[in-house]
């Protein structure tokens, strides 16, 4: 198990070490934008709100029964 | 009526998941479709190890990579609105959307980003066959991707195999299999997935008459053209197949959107279909003078809604104000029962509230009952906001794209005639006219896909689910101006990416093949 382990960490080593020049630069492309999308958009600009705002399902479920009745 | 309603919050909310939908859109159909034709173009190269297949495997495998790269995560953002613009709709239809969103995660995603990394790392390090089986995987699985997120958009349409349960606010699914193979999302499912293999077959070709024009890469070019070709037409008559099957659903679940696609008002039996029109003005359509300029197609609207010529389809003034000869009730009085299903739960509430458990058991029952499911609850969401035009989706728009969509469909069939009529002669390099049409069709592949999504979703404003939640009711309560402020920020870095993606595909195809002379066939 941990040969196959190895096997296949070494394979994804060689393989992002022998990237060609396009490769790279998407590759600089993705890891900028999983940054933007993950670290400012997710963390700063963009929360779940009903997990943000209430601690449970309950005060979530009246929240929202709250908004759909009439 | 709700109180209250911040406009801006529903407005911006809205454009923000058009932009980000529609960008990340670009990138989707390219993926699907290419990654089958490189894994066809691979089997040639193993059955046959001629190396010209390798070479032109390797080639739109790399262009393969750079779109599947630069559209990666361009989805997630989508998710993270349901969150924070969309709640209500994200609480809604959490029960719903969990299955279908996490089997693609887990099963579709982890199949094509394990092997994608085998397709491009493993070419000289496994053997033909396992790097040829990846390659089919990840056809597979990206395809797989699109199911599972078109089964929620499938069931946002018509929802199926589910009930509203009062204890949770919320719709819970009760059936799968029919949440799965509800008809409205397999149609949408085939004539998706049939588009991208459009788009990707006009890519190839594109690309191909660029090396052509350039007398480069010949060979590969025309071997690719004739793939291409064959793989276009064929999935451009799916696409018109799957294409008459959507609008049959949608006649039956979504006729206010089918109305709106034909700018249809005034309704009528044996309805002529507008193949070419200039809608008017929008007080002259609502009095029945529809367009300026028409040429229609007799009673083909009747036959595309119902496959029969005679039937009456109804147009927006039917859905509005009723037609009781052809049984459809006037929004008002949809607006009625919507109110009377809120007030059930209000009822619920209350008696939950007070502790009343008998009554409590009473109302669940009422929700369960078929002919209050039938009668009041599947109006719901009209209860939500009384004025009729809030429940008219924006015609010009669903009109225009539906038109544009379907015109460029059926031109991009007689395009890859053409282009098979042309490979088989083998006069291809010498019919420089078509290469250049070749390379200007490219753009219209886009423009087909982004008007076909903007018919689905503008044609069903204002609905974020048919008929049970509008968007006045989705939202939620935030401030405009963080909406507005992500919806720059996105505008800024879509750009940005867009131009280095463009850039770099450019650069890319500039290259070619990586060997020195192109020959020729």
């Amino acid at each position: 198990m941990l040969q196959l382990f190895k096997k296949v960490a070494l394979f994804y080593i060689n393989g992002f070490k022998h990237l060609p020049d396009w490769g790279r630069q998407v590759w600089l492309i993705i890891l900028i934008k999983l940054a933007v999308i993950f670290l400012i958009l997710k963390l700063l600009l963009m929360p779940d709100l009903l997990k943000k705002k209430f601690d449970n399902e309950k005060q979530r479920i009246q929240f929202m029964q709250e908004q759909l009745k009439l | 009526m709700m109180q209250h309603i911040d406009w801006a919050v529903v407005d911006w909310s809205r454009w923000q998941f058009a932009l980000t939908a529609l960008y990340h859109w670009l990138f989707v159909p390219l993926t699907l479709g290419l990654s089958w034709i490189i894994a066809f173009m691979e089997s040639n190269y193993v059955r046959t190890g001629d190396p010209e297949w390798k070479k032109l495997t390797q080639f739109w495998m790399k262009l393969f990579g750079i779109n599947f790269a630069i559209g990666v995560a361009t989805g997630i953002i989508l998710e993270f609105e349901f969150g924070t613009n969309w709640s209500s709709y994200s609480w809604f239809v959490g029960d719903i959307f969990g299955a279908p969103l996490a089997i693609e995660g887990i099963m579709a995603f982890f199949l094509e980003s394990t092997f994608v990394a085998i397709m491009f790392f493993g070419w000289n390090r496994v053997s033909k066959k396992f790097h040829l089986v990846s390659t089919w995987l990840v056809a597979i699985g990206s395809n797989l991707s699109a199911l599972w997120i078109l089964v929620a958009n499938g069931w946002m349409q018509m929802p199926s195999g589910t009930v509203f349960n009062p204890e949770t606010a919320r719709s819970e699914m009760i059936n799968f299999w029919d949440v799965l193979f509800s008809p409205v999302a397999v149609n949408k499912f085939l004539h998706t997935i049939s588009s991208g293999f459009v788009l990707a077959a006009l890519f190839v070709i594109g690309v191909s008459a660029w090396f052509l024009l350039k007398k480069r890469e010949q060979r590969l070019a025309l071997r690719s053209i004739t793939i291409a070709a064959v793989f276009g037409l064929l999935a451009s008559l799916s696409v018109v197949f799957t294409g008459d099957g959507s609008a049959k659903q949608i006649a039956k679940v979504q006729p206010m959107k089918l109305a709106a696609m034909e700018g249809l008002y005034k309704g009528t039996e044996g309805a002529n279909l507008k193949a070419i029109a200039i809608l008017n003005s929008k007080s002259k359509r609502e009095n029945g003078d529809e367009c300026i300029f028409q040429l229609e197609l007799p009673k083909m609207l009747s036959w595309l809604a119902f496959g029969k010529f005679n039937e009456f389809v109804p147009g927006i003034n039917d859905l509005t104000n009723g037609n009781p000869k052809q049984r459809i009730l006037p929004i008002s009085e949809k607006i009625r029962r919507g109110k009377e299903a809120r007030q059930l739960l209000t009822d619920f509430k209350n008696a939950q509230d007070a502790g009343d458990t008998e009554q409590v058991e009473q109302i669940k029952a009422r929700f369960r009952e078929q002919n209050f499911k039938d009668h009041y609850f599947r109006y719901f969401g009209y209860g939500f906001y009384d004025e009729v035009d809030y429940y008219i989706p924006n015609v010009p728009v669903t009109f225009y794209s539906f038109h544009i969509m379907v015109t460029l469909g059926f031109y991009f069939i007689l395009f890859f005639a053409l282009f098979l009529f042309f490979s088989i002669r083998g006069v291809m390099p010498k019919r420089r006219f078509w290469l250049r049409l070749a390379l200007f069709t490219l753009p219209l592949a886009y423009l087909a896909q982004e008007t076909g999504w903007i018919t689905a979703e503008v044609g069903r404003q204002p609905w974020t689910i048919q008929d049970l939640l509008p968007t006045v009711a989705s939202v939620s309560k935030i401030d405009a101006g963080s909406v507005q402020l992500t919806f720059w920020l996105f505008a800024a870095t879509f750009t940005a990416l867009a131009i280095a993606e463009v850039g770099i595909m450019l650069k890319a195809i500039k290259k070619g093949s990586e060997t020195k002379g192109g020959g020729t066939k």
